[in-house]
């Protein structure tokens, strides 16, 4: 029997990416990393900054997200999200650019607690990246 | 009669405004083609996004302590419309047909003794509304700068709502745009985005069973200030694709009037030059028969 599901990445300009031979993804979801094989129950999540990784047939794929929600219903993956970065083809002068506004963010007063985490963990995931 | 000179010059100035309503045809035509493309393209987010919020609306079991967002706030006092329009001209009557539908709305909640707050998206919408309607209108917001639609205008706009719902300062958002249907046919739309309206929920049926992590609740909280940014999007992106193509076929409409023009004006500067040259054979004909 076959292990492979199909995954679908729309952001709200296009839809992203289209997969339907995967066989486990693993999103950062907000309470930690969730990895997602076939025939896992029907889960709504949403997404925290960090990386998204695809593992398919044809090999690995990585992506940052900043944010997002995911769908999982009947062996479809859905994730929506409204930044994305393909890891493969990224440079590094964005990256840092995101680093910096987030640090910025992070250094303000006014924020509460949950912002201060989604901030951290992105800091985080973009460390790793660099 | 005017003057064979004058018809000249008429002629001209009419053939060259032909050019540009032309050439602006022509410009609109390749834009309308990639508004289209994105309208298309960004349908299969808010319709995923449309989805799981219906499956989890439906997934709540307390209504009384759902999230404002989605429920309302109880109230229905202050009504706060977003009106989205171009920051051009020259489109037919594409701002004119979302100003009157959102003048026919704006009368019918005075009407009926509530406050009313606008914000204008788009600067053509802000000239026709200022006279009216100058004293509510509480924000105004203009993407000349930016060439395409892009998501991050519209969660600017998305912001900008939520933080004013959060303060209370309304109970009711609507928006309005245009909804692209073809070149010809562009539907003014009214559309409530707070309390969201739930209506398509039957046809969802509860088979479903999801897990949700975190909290349903928690998550709905999240997800619906990004469905109002959604939405708006969604209505920027038909609004983009509308106007191209309202301006399409004003300026064909416009190309061929002029094309009219220039023929009528020729067929009466050909006459008078017909009748000038009648006149002078006259003139000589008679002088020679004087001799």
């Amino acid at each position: 029997m076959s292990e492979e599901y199909s995954v679908e990445i729309v952001n709200p300009e296009k839809s992203f990416l289209s997969k339907n031979d995967v066989t486990e993804v693993v999103v950062p979801a907000f309470e930690g990393e969730i990895g997602i094989l076939k025939d896992h129950i029907s889960i709504i999540s949403f997404l925290k900054p960090g990386i998204i990784k695809i593992f398919s047939k044809s090999g690995e794929e990585s992506f940052y997200v900043n944010d997002g929600i995911i769908e999982f219903k009947d062996n479809n993956l859905s994730i929506l999200t409204s930044l994305i970065l393909n890891l493969k083809d990224i440079d590094k002068e964005k990256i840092s650019e995101i680093q910096k506004s987030a640090e910025e963010e992070l250094n303000k007063s006014d924020i509460n607690d949950q912002e201060k985490y989604l901030l951290d963990q992105k800091l985080e995931a973009l460390k790793s990246i660099n | 009669m005017a003057s064979l000179d004058d018809l000249k010059k008429r002629i001209s100035s009419v053939k060259s405004t032909q050019k540009i309503t032309k050439a602006m045809k022509m410009v609109a035509a390749a834009k309308l083609r990639r508004a289209q493309e994105s309208a298309e393209k960004g349908r299969p987010y808010s319709d995923k996004m449309n989805n799981i919020i219906l499956n989890l609306s439906n997934g709540i079991s307390d209504i009384d302590n759902a999230p404002k967002l989605l429920s309302g706030t109880g109230e229905d006092k202050v009504h706060l419309c977003v009106v989205m329009t171009s920051d051009r001209g020259l489109c037919g009557g594409f701002n004119t047909n979302i100003i009157k539908k959102a003048k026919l709305y704006f009368q019918k909640i005075l009407d009926e003794g509530k406050t009313l707050k606008i914000i204008t998206v788009g600067t053509k919408g802000y000239d026709q509304l200022k006279r009216l309607y100058g004293d509510n209108i509480i924000e105004r917001i203009s993407f000349k700068e930016s060439k395409n639609v892009n998501y991050f205008d519209a969660d600017k706009v998305g912001k900008i709502v939520i933080e004013k719902f959060d303060k209370n300062e309304f109970d009711v958002c609507a928006i309005f745009y245009n909804q692209f249907k073809n070149v010809i046919t562009q539907i003014p739309q009214e559309q409530q985005i707070i309390p969201l309206k739930t209506s398509e929920k039957e046809e969802n049926s509860l088979e479903d069973n999801y897990e949700f992590e975190p909290e349903e609740d928690e998550i709905l909280s999240n997800l619906l200030p990004k469905n109002i940014s959604t939405q708006i999007f969604k209505a920027m992106l038909e609004n983009s694709a509308s106007e191209q193509g309202s301006r399409m076929s004003a300026m064909d409409n416009a190309t061929r009037n002029a094309g009219e023009m220039v023929d009528k004006l020729t067929i009466e500067y050909n006459r008078s030059r017909q009748a000038a040259i009648t006149k002078e054979l006259i003139e000589i004909i008679s002088g020679a028969e004087s001799l």
